[in-house]
């Protein structure tokens, strides 16, 4: 179960969840999740649907509260003041509200809020800092749709809606960064170009959790796989070699092409759990 | 004869309290139709009548010469507290929808029993529910200056925050922002905005002055601040256009103003449409 020893733990790790709890409506869904995520060390959460990943990701970035357990960034519980350093992307279900808006007004509120000395906004949080726009557009850049900015997000595609949300999380220079489902219904250029912002953070010492349905582009950049199954970790090791759904720890229907796979050691079938 | 109605005190007063009520009501508008609540509005203004009512019973009992003296202040204090409390129970995962139909209909009836136990008639409460800017007195127009002031500071001060929370709450949580006391301060906003209104168009209708212009604005603009700001322009407008209109024409200036507002949303709604069909040609 221990995280492979691939990243220094001499600092405190940039995510540390321990025995997280969380229950919606009187029925439990996590029932003592612990997993940790070090600098420069990118994370993969698994698991099916109703697996409890995206209830732990919210948990984490503070949208529903734990009943039991701790979470610290960077040594810190997880409050409004550590949540400065962490970049937080949620499942896109949709990107607009009842009004338009265009992707400038959306990454400038990614500055606001609890930022890093160098990202804080003023008046405590409450208006974005003076050079608002230029960060915002710098954060656009670094995921290819600088000419966006004036766009309305609502009526860009799936693939740009999710560079759009990736930047207003850069935008605040996090050193954690948390994505629930990144690559859901994204074009293949948008999932290469996340596979390589993905590697520029990690290699500037980022620490990164992403939920994700299969490995896909991004496979060589993850370091650890965990697999939540039920509520409950039910493998936290190195990720699998193989891409795809059918290679991930706990998938073990019988396909046809099952057989093929069956000899290949790297892929773990028995996890415990599945 | 326009300078002589303009040099008119009454005329002044109403003219201001229209430009007010005008330009203030779709800020708080914008922040509801981003966060798809436009009938908000509504729940509150009727929880407004509620307290109309309790001001004036409040206000027989004390035995006030100005039998509704207290009626304002009573909607103040109504349309806040329904504010808070629709904003409390959303925020705990009630169904708003529910919550918002519960105080309507609590709001308009237990303002009929109040009226009555006060021994009004509901006569009295007509001026409530459809305006009664013709009676509007230099007091009123101070207190819809000072009211409208708090909104526009507040509702444009803090526009990046109070989008933030209205666009994408669960974000907004995560950066840190008091997300929590954002939605209350919406909340209470959009019931000052009610009170303020409630003097020119009604509780009835008060909501249309807060989302018709936004919903008008939407269709032409492609970013929050810009339809916040057309959509002030565009309040302005119809609030002084149907004012103006009934300066001459014994009609309703509340109903005018959001029949105002229905057409053009109408118009914009096919121009729209129909330079998008000459755009991409079959």
């Amino acid at each position: 179960m221990a995280a492979p020893d691939l990243i220094s733990t001499d600092t405190p790790a940039a995510l540390d969840a321990a025995g997280v709890h969380v229950s919606l409506q009187g029925n439990e869904i996590l029932h003592g999740v612990s997993m940790q995520a070090h600098a420069g060390e990118v994370v993969a959460l698994l698991g099916g649907n109703g697996s409890g990943k995206s209830t732990f990701v919210r948990t984490v970035v503070g949208a529903i509260p734990a009943s039991g357990g701790t979470i610290s960034i960077f040594g810190q519980p997880a409050d409004a003041r550590s949540r400065a350093r962490l970049g937080y992307v949620p499942q896109r279900i949709s990107v607009g509200g009842g009004v338009s808006a265009t992707a400038g007004e959306v990454v400038i509120s990614g500055l606001l809020g609890s930022g890093t000395a160098s990202r804080r906004g003023r008046l405590g949080g409450l208006l974005p800092p003076r050079n608002a726009k230029a960060l915002a557009k710098e954060a656009l850049r670094e995921v290819g749709v600088e000419d966006l900015a004036g766009r309305d997000v609502s009526r860009l595609s799936g693939g740009q809606q999710q560079r759009i949300l990736i930047a207003r999380a850069l935008v605040r220079k996090p050193d954690l960064m948390i994505l629930d489902e990144p690559m859901a219904g994204v074009d293949l250029s948008s999932q290469v170009q996340f596979a390589h912002t993905l590697g520029h953070l990690k290699a500037h010492g980022v620490a990164i959790v992403v939920v994700l349905h299969e490995l896909g582009a991004v496979a060589r950049h993850i370091d650890r796989a965990v697999v939540l199954d039920a509520g409950c970790v039910t493998y936290d090791g190195p990720p699998p070699k193989d891409m795809g759904v059918h290679a991930l720890p706990g998938h073990d229907h019988d396909h046809p092409h099952d057989d093929q796979r069956r000899d290949d050691p790297t892929i773990s079938m028995e996890v415990p759990g599945a | 004869m326009i300078i002589e109605l303009l040099t008119d005190p009454l005329v002044q007063r109403i003219l201001l309290v229209g430009l007010l009520v005008g330009i203030t009501a779709p800020v708080v508008g914008t922040y509801l139709v981003q966060r798809r609540m436009a009938l908000l509005g509504d729940g509150i203004g009727h929880v407004a009548l509620a307290g109309v009512a309790a001001g004036w019973l409040a206000g027989s009992a004390a035995g006030l010469a100005k039998q509704d003296a207290w009626a304002i202040p009573g909607a103040v204090i109504f349309a806040v507290a329904g504010a808070v409390t629709i904003e409390r129970l959303r925020s705990k995962g009630a169904a708003a929808d529910i919550v918002m139909a519960v105080l309507f209909y609590g709001g308009i009836a237990s303002g009929v029993l109040l009226i009555s136990l006060a021994g009004g008639s509901n006569a009295n409460l007509l001026g409530y529910l459809f305006g009664s800017i013709s009676t509007v007195t230099w007091a009123d127009v101070w207190w819809t200056v000072g009211m409208g002031s708090v909104i526009l500071i507040i509702g444009i001060g803090l526009r990046s925050a109070l989008f933030s929370v209205t666009h994408d709450q669960e974000f907004a949580q995560s950066t840190g922002l008091p997300v929590n006391a954002l939605n209350m301060v919406v909340a209470v906003l959009a019931a000052v905005t009610i009170t303020v209104s409630m003097r020119v168009v009604g509780v009835l209708l008060v909501s249309a002055l807060m989302i018709l212009p936004v919903a008008i604005a939407q269709q032409i603009t492609r970013s929050f601040s810009r339809t916040m700001r057309l959509a002030m322009a565009i309040g302005t407008v119809l609030t002084l256009t149907g004012v103006w209109i009934t300066l001459f024409y014994d009609l309703s200036p509340g109903a005018l103003i959001v029949v105002l507002g229905v057409v053009l949303y109408a118009a914009v709604g096919l121009i729209t449409s129909l330079t998008r069909l000459r755009r991409t040609p079959a």
